[in-house]
């Protein structure tokens, strides 16, 4: 592991996706994927299912399904380290240290037969060599921070016990164990109800603020990201289609995709009028057809599209990539 | 012109181990009318599917009626309910769990024409995928061949295989791609209009519901607590709960239509209810924004705001009249 001085590090983005390339033995799932992110930023990663932005986000912690999916090409620079060199105890040292992760459903995340006393607990032990007492304390602390009760009844309540919102809190609680400069959250509120939703995100928000925390947040929904984020990514098959801050993205689309999503959505229009639908479907990592894998679904494609990689059509940082761009 | 259906005083209890019992539906009423779409909204847990599955009669009801065609459907007898069910119909919310793996398509589709003995089945099922926007091809095809879409597509041609009038949609399109979605919200649409279909559209993402429904329940703990026309609520919502729930979805800016009635984010706190635990008074008051003295004793009534009507405006609120509702301390 190479280490630069202090001042240096305080200059260089946190994390720096390079030209990243993820594969199977088949099939090119995500191809030349390029994401920074700042201390304390709070990054969005938009796209719809199958469109790598789950095995992107797994990537980062090191978490690729083993001998199935592997980094075929680029980096993946955490604190100037690339993780794609590190081995299983390197990571270790990482992982739930300096980068945490929470996922969509907080039910299989947690251990159904140990309380969550215990586990937030283990999170202390292995991170933080605490023990009895003070972990205990520590414990309370962070159900505490997240807004859970923190008697001692409480701690020996099992996941089944809780709601699914007071899960997610709990998973939170345990991410936040040791204050990770970098939390990626994979569909964190996607299985709550909206008035849970909202609570969650105002956690995140609030954690962010408190810990100085930066914030990968992995979503199909646009109201989460333009709600929460300053700049965002939208994945297409694998892709970047167009990347920006959030204002910017929301508000003049680049690219004919993010512009056809956000038509589309049900708030966009008026009520009962018939939906701008996006014809087709995803297609799947293997049959993404050549040049824009958007062409098919495309109202606005010309002969182009089909065969050639799109350009970058850039406005300062707000870029797309789009043969036949938006606005 | 008198409602297709008519729900009165639904109530549904199950036991508890314990000997208790928990009220899943208590005292629903509402009318739908032909070629009418009523959307039911409400968080996990607020009953919402119970009640879809309760008109179905998948399960029975503790008490109320449920009244289709001049007869009760809430008590009829197996018979009599087979030839309802004709009449009405279900769209599950997962696409994958909800059809058989190991059959066609065509077998999927055609299953209710054997069941209530239709003949000319390959003719009709030919008809219902073309209904749907699928091709004729599918008909040999599995179900694992086609996309979250495309198998909500099939769903819905099996249950318009014997021509019903109602469709109960539970959450039916919360388990596609934002633009996925739109296809099947446009597929329904085209539906009611093509075939005077009504739908009872079951759904917790309130901008979707907004977009298809006529008239909108929401739901809370078992109850209504408001209920009229879509518009009316969206852009004056009257119970503490709803114009939270309004202003909890996010926004995209520019397109913030759905919210425009409660510009202010209202966060609750608490949790969603959980039905075992039944609080006083006013079923909301422990996450109210707006919780009076009485609200924990007095357990307001669902009550007519304007008009005098059945079908008008209702809302169960002490306050609902209140203009300092409308604003969160």
């Amino acid at each position: 592991m190479q280490h630069s001085s202090n001042a240096d590090v305080q200059d260089q983005p946190l994390l720096a996706i390079e030209d990243l390339h993820l594969s199977t033995r088949s099939a090119v799932l995500v191809e030349g994927i390029s994401l920074t992110v700042n201390r304390g930023e709070m990054v969005g990663l938009l796209g719809e299912s199958g469109c790598g932005k789950t095995i992107t986000a797994l990537s980062v912690l090191g978490l690729l399904p083993k001998h199935a999916v592997k980094v075929s090409r680029g980096r993946i620079l955490f604190e100037q380290t690339n993780m794609a060199d590190l081995d299983e105890t390197e990571l270790n040292r990482i992982r739930g240290n300096r980068m945490a992760m929470i996922f969509q459903e907080p039910m299989t995340s947690l251990n159904p037969i140990m309380t969550i006393g215990a586990q937030i607990g283990e999170a202390l032990e292995i991170h933080r060599k605490m023990a009895g007492r003070e972990r205990k304390a520590e414990v309370k602390r962070l159900l505490g921070l997240v807004g859970l009760p923190s008697e001692d009844a409480q701690l020996q309540r099992y996941p089944f016990q809780l709601s699914g919102g007071q899960r997610q809190r709990v998973m939170i609680a345990i991410a936040l164990a040791c204050e990770p400069a970098l939390l990626i959250a994979d569909e964190p509120t996607t299985a709550l109800d909206v008035t849970i939703q909202a609570q969650i995100l105002d956690l995140i928000a609030e954690m962010r603020k408190r810990f100085g925390m930066a914030c990968v947040m992995v979503t199909h929904d646009l109201g989460v990201i333009a709600e929460t984020c300053d700049r965002a990514v939208v994945m297409y098959a694998g892709r970047i289609a167009e990347e920006g801050p959030v204002d910017d993205l929301f508000g003049n689309p680049i690219h004919r995709y993010t512009e056809a999503l956000i038509g589309t959505i049900p708030a966009a229009n008026p009520p009962g009028s018939r939906l701008p639908a996006i014809p087709g479907a995803v297609p799947p990592p293997g049959e993404r057809p050549k040049g824009c894998a958007f062409a098919g679904r495309c109202n606005f494609a010309i002969d182009v599209c089909a065969t050639e990689t799109p350009p970058e059509v850039r406005r300062g940082a707000h870029a797309g990539y789009c043969w036949n761009p938006a606005s | 012109m008198s409602p297709l259906l008519s729900v009165r005083d639904l109530v549904k209890h199950y036991p508890t181990g314990s000997g208790g019992r928990v009220l899943a539906l208590d005292g629903i009423s509402f009318d739908l009318d032909a070629g009418e779409i009523l959307g039911i909204v409400g968080e996990s847990g607020c009953g919402k599917s119970t009640l879809g599955r309760t008109i179905m009669r998948l399960d029975d009801p503790t008490s109320g009626e449920i009244i289709y065609g001049g007869r009760d459907i809430a008590t009829i007898g197996k018979r009599d309910l087979k030839q309802a069910r004709r009449d009405i119909q279900m769209v599950f919310q997962d696409p994958f769990g909800s059809l058989n793996p190991r059959h066609t398509v065509g077998t999927i589709v055609g299953e209710p024409l054997i069941v209530h003995g239709i003949a000319n089945r390959r003719e009709r099922i030919a008809e219902l995928l073309d209904l749907v926007g699928l091709p004729k091809s599918a008909m040999e095809r599995l179900p694992h061949q086609f996309s979250g879409g495309q198998r909500q597509r099939i769903a819905i041609a099996r249950a318009l295989a014997i021509s019903p009038k109602i469709i109960v949609a539970d959450e039916a399109v919360s388990a596609l791609d934002v633009s996925i979605q739109s296809q099947i919200i446009n597929l329904l649409a085209k539906l009611r209009a093509e075939l005077g279909l009504s739908i009872i559209f079951i759904s917790h993402d309130l901008s979707v519901v907004r977009h298809v429904s006529d008239r909108i329940g929401v739901m809370y703990f078992g109850k209504l607590v408001e209920y009229g026309p879509s518009q009316s609520i969206f852009e004056a919502p009257r119970h503490p709960y709803t114009r939270a729930l309004l202003s909890a979805v996010p926004r995209i800016p520019g397109r913030e239509l759905a919210q425009s009635a409660v510009p202010e984010r209202i966060v609750l706190t608490g949790d969603v209810p959980n039905i075992a635990h039944r609080p006083e008074g006013c079923l909301f008051h422990p996450r109210c924004y707006w919780k009076q003295p009485d609200c924990d004793r007095t357990s307001p009534e669902l009550r007519v705001l304007e008009g005098d009507d059945f079908p008008a405006r209702t809302c169960a609120c002490h306050f609902a009249d209140d203009p300092a509702v409308t604003t969160p301390n």
